[in-house]
């Protein structure tokens, strides 16, 4: 029959009559459609009072109302629940389509993140070894030595600003000038060890050391071959004792300021001739009979800036220990206590610059 | 040996030094200031400088050799004792014989 065959098509393009009829459509277990259960029973009906009247004449005179009410009412509970399993299930298959859809939008974007992580490590492996052509050229064993600084510097920054703390408790506590004492030899053998890690890290990449990237923003501001400058070191204890000093202190303070800025600037000198003469080697002029370019010229001048850079080091733990030898127990540790707080501060000043709300470009 | 001995003992302040040495430059320039002029020697300037610099050696410097710094004769070390000398207000008083009147 023409309609049944076409309500059965439309059946299998059910999804797409879902959207576009908001009315749900009653289905026999058959899959054909029909708009109205009271049709399809017309339908059914006529075909029983067609193959009755066919049958026997007397039985036409049967009243359609009564059919109706008793043969239509268990058969329109089947049809009732028989339908809205046919909707839940539609709704399920919906609901699972979309879960699917939002799973494969993750898994690509799962993709596309592990790739740019893959780039940015790249990017800063090349980095950390410094804009340097030669370093992708000839990857050095030295890189694990700066992996190992990296760590052991962070735990040493650590370790540093408790150490600071516990001096700065101490101090204001009732412990004897003995137990300060343990304290600021703790507090001084823990910047001895800085040193020594630093010296490593010269040998392994000096110009890793000298880029002063494993500090933060604000103490690189300050960079002076490879660390603090040393009379910067003065500038901040000085001021914080100056007025419990007895005369005697002052003076002798007052010349290691000197002396320091002596062998500052006798460094910062050195570190100018280093800059000339490497200069002069990779230009290498033919007017100052310089001859062929060589590169081992060039390199043995390089040799020169990991000892430069360490004497700078020996300079600014020779200038700390001066200090102290000068001072009474607890300005030593006031002293070492400013200094760790000095340092703590630049560094959060780092953080706090780097997390700053953004202004709106206009 | 007889060079180190005869170039420290006719001067008061001498350093031994190399041409391409950046801390040598620096000692040098640390004197200058303190208003001492040493007398700089360039071993890789002379052509027997190799064996200054196993004398060197000899005496107890580290390799380098250099800067080595003679104070009225006496080996006084590198940079690193120079520096701690400075630092502890020990080197003016070893240089005031040979610092100039200006």
């Amino acid at each position: 029959m023409n309609s049944s065959s076409t309500q059965y098509l439309n059946s299998k393009r059910m999804d797409v009559y879902d959207t576009m009829h908001p009315f749900s459509m009653w289905g026999d277990f058959k899959g054909n459609l029909y708009q109205d259960a009271a049709a399809t029973m017309i339908l059914e009906v006529d075909a029983k009072l067609d193959n009755q009247s066919e049958d026997t004449s007397h039985t036409t005179n049967i009243p359609f109302n009564q059919y109706d009410q008793e043969a239509t009412k268990p058969v329109n509970k089947v049809l009732r629940r028989l339908a809205q399993n046919r909707e839940a299930a539609r709704k399920s298959r919906l609901r699972k389509k979309a879960y699917v859809q939002q799973l494969e939008a993750s898994r690509l974007k799962l993709h596309h993140l592990e790739q740019e992580l893959e780039q940015t490590r790249a990017q800063c492996a090349l980095m950390s070894g410094g804009v340097n052509a030669s370093h992708l050229r000839f990857p050095k064993p030295a890189k694990s030595g700066i992996a190992a600084f990296e760590i052991e510097y962070e735990q040493w920054v650590e370790e540093q600003d408790k150490k600071t703390n516990a001096l700065k408790a101490a101090l204001h506590s009732s412990l004897s000038d003995e137990e300060i004492d343990k304290l600021i030899t703790d507090n001084m053998n823990h910047y001895a060890i800085l040193f020594n890690i630093k010296a490593a890290a010269a040998k392994a990449d000096v110009f890793y050391l000298i880029s002063g990237v494993w500090k933060t923003s604000t103490e690189r501001l300050f960079l002076w071959i490879g660390g603090f400058r040393p009379s910067d070191l003065l500038k901040v204890l000085v001021p914080q004792l100056q007025y419990n000093l007895l005369d005697q202190q002052s003076h002798d303070l007052y010349n290691l300021t000197q002396a320091c800025q002596q062998a500052e600037d006798s460094l910062s000198q050195g570190m100018e001739k280093l800059q000339q003469t490497l200069s002069e080697a990779v230009a290498c002029s033919q007017a100052l009979g310089g001859g062929r370019y060589e590169m081992h010229n060039a390199m043995e001048k390089l040799e020169e800036l990991v000892r430069l850079v360490i004497q700078a080091d020996f300079v600014r733990h020779e200038t700390l220990q001066q200090t102290l030898r000068y001072l009474t127990t607890r300005q030593s540790a006031q002293g070492l206590i400013s200094l760790g707080e000095y340092f703590q501060r630049l560094r959060d000043l780092s953080s706090a610059w780097a997390t700053r709300p953004c202004e709106p470009t206009a | 040996m007889e060079k180190i001995q005869a170039l420290t003992s006719e001067n008061g302040v001498v350093i031994f030094t190399k041409s391409t040495c950046c801390l040598c430059y620096a000692v040098t320039v640390l004197f200058q200031e303190l208003r001492v002029n040493p007398v700089a020697y360039e071993i890789d300037q002379d052509p027997e400088g190799w064996e200054i610099e196993k004398a060197l050696l000899k005496q107890g410097c580290s390799s380098p050799p250099v800067p080595a710094v003679f104070i009225g004769g006496k080996l006084v070390g590198s940079t690193n004792e120079v520096m701690s000398l400075h630092l502890s207000g020990s080197l003016i008083p070893l240089l005031k014989p040979y610092q100039s009147l200006s």
